[in-house]
């Protein structure tokens, strides 16, 4: 297992490096001075602005230039915001763990859903039950994050008036209350992510557990006399998540793009939304850093839907 | 649990009359009720953005101030933005754009995804390596975050050669596209792995068949079927894709009111005129999920290994 | 015989739902297992045998299969309307059940010895631990090396000769009264093969279980079988001590199946061709009236598909429906 382990990690690596070439030639193909803001705004004078390019290498021969590149954003020194002269390092970190509860939530909420509706219906194939969940698997993954969120506020904000729609971080409340008044904040995007999530996982759920449920391993495990729901929990789902955790992996990069919207929709302080305000702004080095901070999210679950996959299935693991 | 259904064996020889393959497939899709029925709202949805300009000749950019945020009335079916312009009109010129996009990207996507792939799967060896490392990488990246990137860091200099709407069109067509092949490349690589040992490609090859030759008349028209449904199911991703850009106002300019875009503007108002949300969004589900049942009857249709 | 028999299946009928219409896999069998005996059932391949045994533990599917009539009575008590909880109770406990396939009848995310101790631990409440000693135990009267080493690993880490060994133990673990095998040896190499059945013979010598064996191999019944049953087509067409059924086998389709077997005696000699059975098995859609072997069969007359023959005991012991033979009263 722990051979398993490095080997994973060294894999992770070229990957790691791999995405920073691409974001690196992107930067580099980018016409024009992604510095030309700093050329523009009269309150920077000439030299301090030579003194910045110098500083960032931009006249350096161009490996030498991604070499500092990446270095630099290894060790997360990634400039100051253009707009609001705060360390970008800094407003990432302060607004990444929101990012990261809405998304862990989220998961949690489209497992909570996938998982029984995925098994109960590949249990029972072409049920009532089974149609009835597939279509609405389909539906749901055919709607668009942005589309239920407006649809979410226009239920539950404005007809209903029962949630808010607009995040805030200053709430005034204390205690149980303070809980209280985030979970209702908090609430419509996270079940507008996990149930675009939800959806799309229960069909992976289903499609695996009906791919196991008829191998022999299965009559085996009847065979020996085990409760059905034994038999169902230890031989059938146990295995089919093995192909589930591929799959949940591969769909990592559209969750994080969900987040983007939802944080949009909602204007939740996360990272997803700063990235859009400031593109909005012009901000590049806020740009290129949050955009630096979603390629190693992405990688990071990978490693750890890797890990995952090697503990689930011990014919990788000692490979 | 085939095993134990004895009459393998013994079934009883084709009683069916003899149906050539797409008759077969015409007859596995007409038995996924949703996908027939989605193929022909789809058949709607395009038939409407494509003639429905020349019915309902309304200008999509008429400012009429004493009917602004109108609910659907006669005169609107759909209502009126902010600015009094009517939505039908919006919507039938925008869902044009949007499925343009979708479509256009999905051509690019299969055409990156069919030539990785084959040249992966005729290479073999290192070059299929180090693309299929290529593939899995493209699959890792975090699509949105780099479409928004792209789009900001080259926004400008394209749209200043070949105008903003085209400038646009192309960068999105393009940048979807481009994010999107890996899982046709992914097929045609299998198609070429599982189909280079068959007979008929081995007779083929034989007979002299030129490399050139084998790929084009052997090998991709039985990667068709997959890469048919792949390719339906991009569609729809791009569609989705470019609404997202739009939505978060980093996509089409506000007058070019692709659906996406037509949502951009109304969430803002969503409390006074919520039909101005809720008609684009409908049109962006409708396509979307029909694009979807249709992959999936066509799965069923041409993608036999996938029926049980 | 001393009073109730351990097995009695009695006038079973499985069918299964498919497009075409029902296929009757199973249309009215009798077959009986004494304490300790072994019976094989043989067969080609769509006879009915493996659903029947299968349908002995219940592990058919069900739908698309169906038991549309019959008894399965073990120690006298009819499993056929036993509700699941009450089944669970005789599978591994009291018939152990060997399947045809060991690569793929391991779960392979689990290690050998967990997938035997859960048996036990199912049917006789032991400790985590005993249960794996439990394991360790079978696996060393399965004759596999360093049990206490093997029971840790996985299922990918064993042969198929071994995997089927496991699955013996495992069969085995709960001292079973009757071990059902669906042909334990097909899958296997020829030499493996005679491992696996000298294994299956030595088990049950020293635990004295009943042994029901399903196989296609003549040459398989001829070595382990104490009684034989002989299927075709759903049903059974005759039973007989093993002696007896090689040395006068009755019905054409049995000695069909005998002179089908290679014999590299004779073949040297006499230059004797193989001898094959002409013809396919019927339609289990819709079987055709009277014998089922008749369009198949050498001695076939207009009274052989006008009705069909039931099966009469023409010798003590000996089985078979065919009107060739005159019903003996005993």
């Amino acid at each position: 297992m722990t051979n398993y382990l490095t080997r994973r990690l060294l894999i992770a690596i070229p990957s790691l490096l791999g995405i920073s070439v691409i974001l690196f030639t992107i930067l580099a193909l980018a016409p024009g001075d992604p510095f030309e803001e700093l050329a523009t705004n009269p309150a920077i004078p000439p030299d301090v602005r030579a003194h910045l390019r110098a500083s960032l290498g931009l006249d350096d021969p161009i490996h030498e230039r991604y070499w500092s590149w990446l270095t630099a954003m290894l060790r997360g020194e990634w400039g100051y915001s253009f707009v609001s002269r705060i360390p970008v390092d800094q407003l990432i970190l302060q607004r990444l763990p929101t990012t990261i509860a809405v998304i862990g939530l989220a998961q949690i909420v489209a497992l909570c859903i996938a998982l029984p509706v995925g098994v109960y219906a590949a249990t029972r194939p072409y049920s009532l039950f089974d149609q009835v969940a597939n279509t609405l698997a389909f539906i749901g993954f055919s709607l668009p994050t942005f589309f239920t969120g407006l649809l979410m506020i226009l239920l539950f904000s404005i007809y209903l008036d029962w949630l808010p729609f607009v995040f805030r971080t200053d709430i005034e409340a204390t205690g149980l209350n303070w809980w209280w008044q985030m979970l209702r904040q908090t609430i419509m995007p996270i079940m507008v992510l996990g149930l675009f999530q939800g959806a799309a996982w229960t069909r992976y759920v289903r499609s695996a557990v009906l791919d196991v449920i008829r191998l022999d391993h299965v009559t085996t495990a009847r065979a020996k006399g085990l409760p059905e729901s034994r038999v169902t929990i230890l031989h059938v789902v146990r295995n089919a998540m093995i192909p589930v955790v591929t799959l949940v992996a591969l769909q990592m990069p559209a969750v994080f793009g969900g987040a983007i919207v939802t944080e949009q929709i909602f204007r939740i302080p996360g990272i997803g939304s700063l990235l859009v305000t400031s593109i909005l702004s012009n901000d590049t080095p806020v740009i290129m850093a949050v955009t630096f901070v979603f390629a190693i999210l992405v990688i990071f679950f990978n490693l750890v839907a890797d890990i995952l996959y090697g503990w689930l299935d011990p014919r990788i693991s000692y490979r | 649990m085939a095993g134990s259904i004895p009459v393998s064996a013994t079934a009883s020889p084709a009683r069916k009359p003899h149906i050539g393959p797409w008759g077969e497939a015409w007859r596995r899709f007409r038995k996924h009720r949703l996908a027939v029925v989605s193929a022909v709202v789809l058949f709607f949805l395009v038939f409407a953005v494509l003639f429905g300009p020349l019915i309902w000749t309304l200008p999509i950019d008429e400012i009429d101030f004493t009917a602004r945020l109108e609910s659907p009335s006669w005169a609107h079916p759909l209502g009126t933005d902010d600015l009094g312009q009517d939505l039908l009109a919006r919507i039938l010129y925008g869902g044009r754009i949007s499925l343009a996009v979708g479509f256009t990207a999905m051509l690019v996507a299969v055409g990156l995804g069919v030539l990785v792939g084959s040249v992966a799967g005729m290479a073999g060896g290192k070059l299929d390596a180090a693309l299929m490392w290529l593939t899995d990488l493209f699959l890792s990246l975090p699509q949105l975050p780099l479409l928004l990137l792209i789009i900001y860091l080259f926004r400008e200099s394209l749209t200043g050669i070949v105008g903003v709407e085209m400038g646009v069109f192309i960068m999105v067509v393009a940048v979807i596209g481009i994010f999107n092949w890996m899982p046709v490349a992914r097929l045609v690589r299998a198609q070429f792995f599982s189909l280079r040992e068959k007979e008929f490609v081995e007779a083929a090859r034989a007979l002299g068949a030129s490399r050139m030759r084998l790929v084009l008349r052997h090998i991709l028209p039985n990667a068709l079927g997959p890469v048919i449904v792949a390719a339906t199911i991009d569609v729809a991703g791009a569609i989705i894709a470019e609404s997202t850009l739009s939505f978060l106002g980093l996509g089409f300019p506000p007058d070019v009111p692709t659906w996406g875009r037509l949502l951009f503007d109304a969430k803002d108002n969503l409390d006074f005129a919520p039909h101005w949300a809720l008609f684009p969004g409908l049109a962006i589900f409708l396509a979307v999920v029909s694009i979807n049942f249709v992959g999936d009857g066509l799965r069923d249709a041409l993608d036999p290994r996938r029926v049980q | 015989m001393t009073g109730q028999r351990l097995l009695e299946i009695q006038g079973l009928k499985v069918h299964f739902r498919t497009d075409d219409g029902w296929v009757r896999a199973v249309d009215g069998i009798d077959i009986g297992v004494d304490r300790g005996e072994t019976v094989c059932i043989v067969g080609e391949s769509g006879c009915g045998k493996t659903v029947t045994a299968k349908t002995v533990l219940k592990l058919i599917d069900m739908p698309p299969g169906k038991i549309a009539a019959g008894q399965v009575m073990f120690e006298g008590r009819d499993l056929v309307p036993l509700p699941s909880e009450a089944m669970q109770k005789i599978r591994s406990k009291e018939i152990g059940f060997v399947f045809q396939e060991p690569m793929t009848s391991l779960n392979p995310v689990y290690t050998v010895g967990h997938q035997i101790a859960e048996a036990v631990r199912q049917h006789e409440g032991l400790s985590r631990r005993a249960a794996m000693d439990r394991a360790a135990e079978m696996l060393r009267l399965v004759n596999i090396p360093n049990p206490e080493r093997r029971v840790h690993d996985y299922p990918h880490q064993f042969s198929g000769g071994m995997r089927q060994r496991v699955m013996i133990g495992m069969a085995l673990s709960c001292g079973p009264k009757l071990l059902i095998a669906d042909e334990p040896t097909t899958a296997l190499d020829v030499t493996i093969q005679a491992q696996i059945l000298d294994l299956l013979a030595e088990m049950k010598q020293r635990l004295g279980m009943a042994v029901l064996l399903i196989t296609h191999a003549m040459g398989v019944v001829a070595e382990v079988a104490q009684r034989v049953v002989v299927m075709y087509a759903g049903k059974v067409v005759e039973e007989a001590p093993v002696g007896a059924l090689f040395a006068t086998p009755r019905h054409p389709y049995t000695q069909g199946l005998i002179r089908s077997i290679p014999r590299i005696d004779r073949a040297a000699i006499s230059h004797a061709r193989l001898e094959a059975i002409p013809g396919t098995v019927p339609s289990l859609l819709n079987p055709p009236v009277g014998c089922r072997f008749a369009a198949r069969c050498r001695h076939a007359m207009p009274e052989c598909t006008a009705a069909e023959p039931p099966l009469r005991e023409v010798a003590p012991g000996h089985k078979v429906a065919c009107i060739l033979y005159p019903e003996v009263r005993s």
